[in-house]
């Protein structure tokens, strides 16, 4: 079989910080060839020079066995490779169809745009893509994720690419969107594309590729077939060392019921949701993306108050109209997006991690610095967050580091009640461990922990309860033992609650 | 002297050096702009140095510093506000009107401070709780202020004031009052900002709203107070502007909010929100009057000037994009 796309050698830095050294990759027709490594690894580097938005300071690369050099990524589409980044590039205001071809829409013989053509052509794209339910004048603003995505692979199908670039395409879908992705990607496997697969997600790479590369720190560690290798001995070319355990989970000693919430409503997004978390218990909610799990995390949190409903903190009942009430009770939360909701990026660590206890750390109206340094060092040693100080800016760690910022920010705010959304979302596989582990540990002293995930791993692994919702309510709870992948994954998907699930 | 140890130390400073430019970069590099400039200007006409070209130099112009504090204040935080020249326009006309029709002195100095915190303050409430963003909303009292006072007044010229009226023309140890007004309140400004836990708040506003209200930080109401305090940074302006002259002409000085903004901006304050300092909008305000002053020493036209303001405005934004570039 021969190499479509061949790299050799390749090194590219910025400003002095080399962001991959000597890297060779290449990728055959008719392979999915997944690129793995931790976040900073390089792998964005490494596709956005196959893609032609970067340009590499050495190296070469081959398109079909000859030598090119893209100084744009307009060259790349030439030469028929198309990508479909993270943070989908769409244009809200416009249809479904007007975003698959824009800039290369077909012209009647006048020259005029020719929209019979560019809706006839969606239309087949998208059935072809399984998705026949895609209105092609629907506006893409109001699509969900997973149809926003589908219209950003039919617009890379458009252009009849040789080579498709997917860079996490599934970090933000539910489970049956997944599914549906991996599929077509298996299609297009059949029909000869080569395709270059980023994800963090191990279980899909085995599934889904053939071949995987594996990055680390800017260098090429090695490329293997999938049948070679192991989750572990994938895990520890990633991280250069093995890791323990995924999920750490240890048994808490359970104390008083911290958080109780009955009938809880907010507008049309959830309804009828009680449950209850106790000291030293971690509640997980699994749910498809749009059962109202974050929803509820919003309103535990003050951000959309409830309803109606009761939520009871240690007891006693109380209203939650603002976030700053729900940190006065002790409740933290730790957001889903935390670029949108959690962190300051423009600051620096020192200033992000004293934001939520700044009046703890103020002496007479002015901010203590000293202390506030200390507590900023002490954090980063704590947490494990890889920085070169405190006065490090947010922006510049990597996913997992701006967590533990994230979640150093709040637990230094001594909650009670620790809400997580996605606590690991896009976090590489050490950091995540780190973070599992952490959560076991925090347990331990008597947190109460309310976790939504999207993976089911991770709420199984994690749990002492798994609570499912679908369509706005709580649909089943399960304890740690009934928890499997299969009675939990059924839940998922059912409309309403069954009869006899406590 | 153990050579290691040494090296140890040269790293270290070197390292607290870096991080002393990273941090106050802007600042430094206006005061090394300001520094080269009155040499160069010096050294073509020794007149530029002298103690009346300095003294008027700084003295006329310390109310945009003072201006600019407001306004950097409003864009760390993630608005803007264009209207600052009207309103600066208004409040001294207010203050002579008093002053000429023989309230007492005290009263038309503090009168239109109050009016400007008022003012803002009501702006900051059409930005925080109506949601309308800042540039519309200042955009209309831009009209609105402007629109009042010309046909209010017709433009024409306050005279008579009474001799005590004059504050920007007091003088303590040989140097002008407004001086002293534009260092005092930039340094007070810029102390609160960096260690009071309310100053740190504007930064967060502005760096990623969602996030502050998350921690519990009460933007509306602190969008409301930056906006009144931008009023109350307004009317010191006004006064100083106000006084500095034996009349006052009751209309706007063209292009004023402009000079403020363009303060901010060369100063180092993100024109998207969330970083600079108020010392680098003061020093960039003694800049621009460094520059349009010595236009005029150099025999250069004034027109010029708003080129040459351009071009810095330019100059400093990709600096800022190159730097942030770089931090990735």
């Amino acid at each position: 079989m021969t190499s479509v796309v061949e790299l050799h050698d390749i090194t590219k830095s910025f400003g002095g910080v080399s962001a991959l050294k000597g890297v060779s990759f290449e990728v055959r027709a008719g392979e999915v060839h997944a690129l793995l490594g931790e976040n900073g690894a390089g792998k964005s580097t490494l596709i956005r020079i196959i893609a032609g938005s970067h340009i590499p300071d050495r190296g070469e690369i081959r398109v079909g066995g000859e030598l090119v050099r893209f100084s744009s990524p307009r060259d790349a589409r030439r030469r028929g490779i198309a990508t479909v980044y993270q943070e989908l590039l769409l244009f809200p205001d416009l249809s479904v169809a007007e975003n698959i071809f824009l800039g290369n829409a077909p012209r009647t013989r006048l020259g005029a745009i020719d929209w019979t053509a560019i809706r006839a052509k969606a239309r087949a794209l998208l059935d072809d893509l399984e998705s026949p339910d895609l209105d092609v004048d629907a506006k893409v603003g109001g699509l969900s994720v997973a149809n926003r995505q589908r219209v950003e692979i039919a617009k890379a199908l458009s252009q009849n690419p040789r080579v498709l670039i997917m860079d996490e395409p599934t970090a933000s879908l539910a489970q049956a969107d997944v599914e549906r992705l991996m599929a077509v990607v298996r299609r297009l496997r059949e029909r000869g594309v080569a395709v270059i697969y980023v994800s963090h997600r191990l279980q899909e790479i085995f599934e889904l590729a053939d071949r995987v590369t594996v990055l680390r720190d800017g260098s090429y560690i090695g490329t293997r077939a999938i049948g070679e290798v192991t989750e572990s001995t994938l895990v520890s070319m990633m991280v250069g060392r093995s890791i323990d355990q995924l999920f750490p989970k240890s048994e808490a000693p359970r104390g008083r019921t911290l958080l109780e919430v009955r009938n809880l409503a907010y507008r049309r997004a959830f309804r009828e949701v009680s449950f209850s978390v106790r000291q030293g218990e971690i509640l997980g909610f699994a749910g498809l993306v749009g059962s109202g799990r974050t929803e509820v995390a919003l309103t535990l949190f003050g951000i959309t108050p409830a309803t109606s409903g009761e939520i009871r903190v240690d007891g006693e009942p109380v209203t939650i109209s603002s976030p700053r009430r729900a940190r006065d009770l002790g409740i933290a939360y730790i957001p889903e997006d935390r670029g949108q909701q959690g962190l300051i990026r423009s600051q620096t660590i020192r200033e992000n991690l004293s934001l939520a206890i700044l009046d703890h750390l103020s002496r007479a109206y002015f901010v203590d610095l000293s202390k506030e340094a200390a507590h900023a060092r002490e954090a980063i040693e704590h947490f494990g967050i890889r920085a070169r100080g405190p006065e490090m800016t947010v922006r510049q760690l990597s996913g997992g580091n701006q967590q533990k910022v994230v979640l150093a920010k709040w637990l230094g705010a001594e909650p009670r009640i620790l809400v997580m959304d996605e606590p690991t979302r896009g976090i590489d596989v050490g950091a995540k461990a780190e973070i599992h582990a952490l959560m076991s540990r925090l347990a331990g002293q008597g947190l109460a922990i309310v976790m939504i995930s999207s993976e089911l791993p991770e709420v199984l692994g994690m749990s002492d309860r798994v609570l499912v919702m679908s369509r706005g309510r709580v649909v089943a709870t399960f304890d740690r033992a009934e928890a499997t992948p299969d009675a939990v994954g059924a839940a998922m998907t059912r409309a309403s609650p069954e009869e006899g699930v406590a | 002297m153990d050579t290691a140890l040494e090296t140890g130390m040269v790293v270290r400073r070197t390292r607290r050096l870096g991080r002393f430019v990273d941090a106050y970069g802007q600042e430094l590099v206006v005061t090394a702009a300001l520094l080269v400039l009155m040499a160069v200007a010096g050294t073509v006409n020794r007149r530029f140095l002298s103690e009346t070209n300095l003294t008027s130099l700084f003295s006329g112009n310390a109310y945009v510093a003072v201006a600019a504090i407001g306004m950097s204040m409003v864009i760390i935080s993630g608005n803007i506000d264009v209207s600052v020249g009207s309103l600066i326009g208004v409040l001294a006309t207010i203050s002579g009107t008093l002053a000429v029709k023989g309230y007492p002195i005290w009263f038309a100095w503090l009168f239109p401070v109050l009016v400007g915190v008022v003012v803002d303050a009501f702006i900051g409430v059409l930005v925080a709780y109506a949601r309308i963003p800042a540039i519309v909303v200042t955009l209309g009292f831009l009209s609105i202020l402007k629109g009042g006072l010309i046909s209010a007044t017709q433009g024409a010229w306050i005279a008579n004031l009474p001799p005590g009226f004059f504050i920007a023309q007091f003088r303590v140890l040989g140097v002008p009052s407004p001086v002293y007004f534009a260092a005092v309140l930039t340094i007070l400004a810029a102390l609160w900002m960096r260690y009071s836990a309310l100053g740190r708040a504007i930064y967060a506003v502005g760096g990623n709203g969602d996030a502050a209200r998350a921690v519990g930080i009460r933007t509306k109401p602190m969008v409301v107070f930056i906006f009144a305090l931008n009023g109350f940074f307004a009317g010191i302006a006004a006064i100083l502007f106000g006084t500095q002259l034996q009349v006052i002409q009751s209309t706007v000085p063209p292009n004023l909010e402009l000079n403020v903004i363009t303060a901010s901006v060369i100063g180092g304050v993100s024109i998207l929100g969330g970083t600079g300092t108020v010392v680098g909008s003061s020093l960039a305000a003694v800049l621009f009057a460094a520059i349009s002053s010595s236009l005029i020493f150099l025999n250069v036209s004034a027109y010029w000037l708003r080129a040459v303001l351009g071009l810095m405005i330019l100059a400093t934004v990709l600096a800022d994009m190159a730097r942030r570039r770089r931090i990735g």
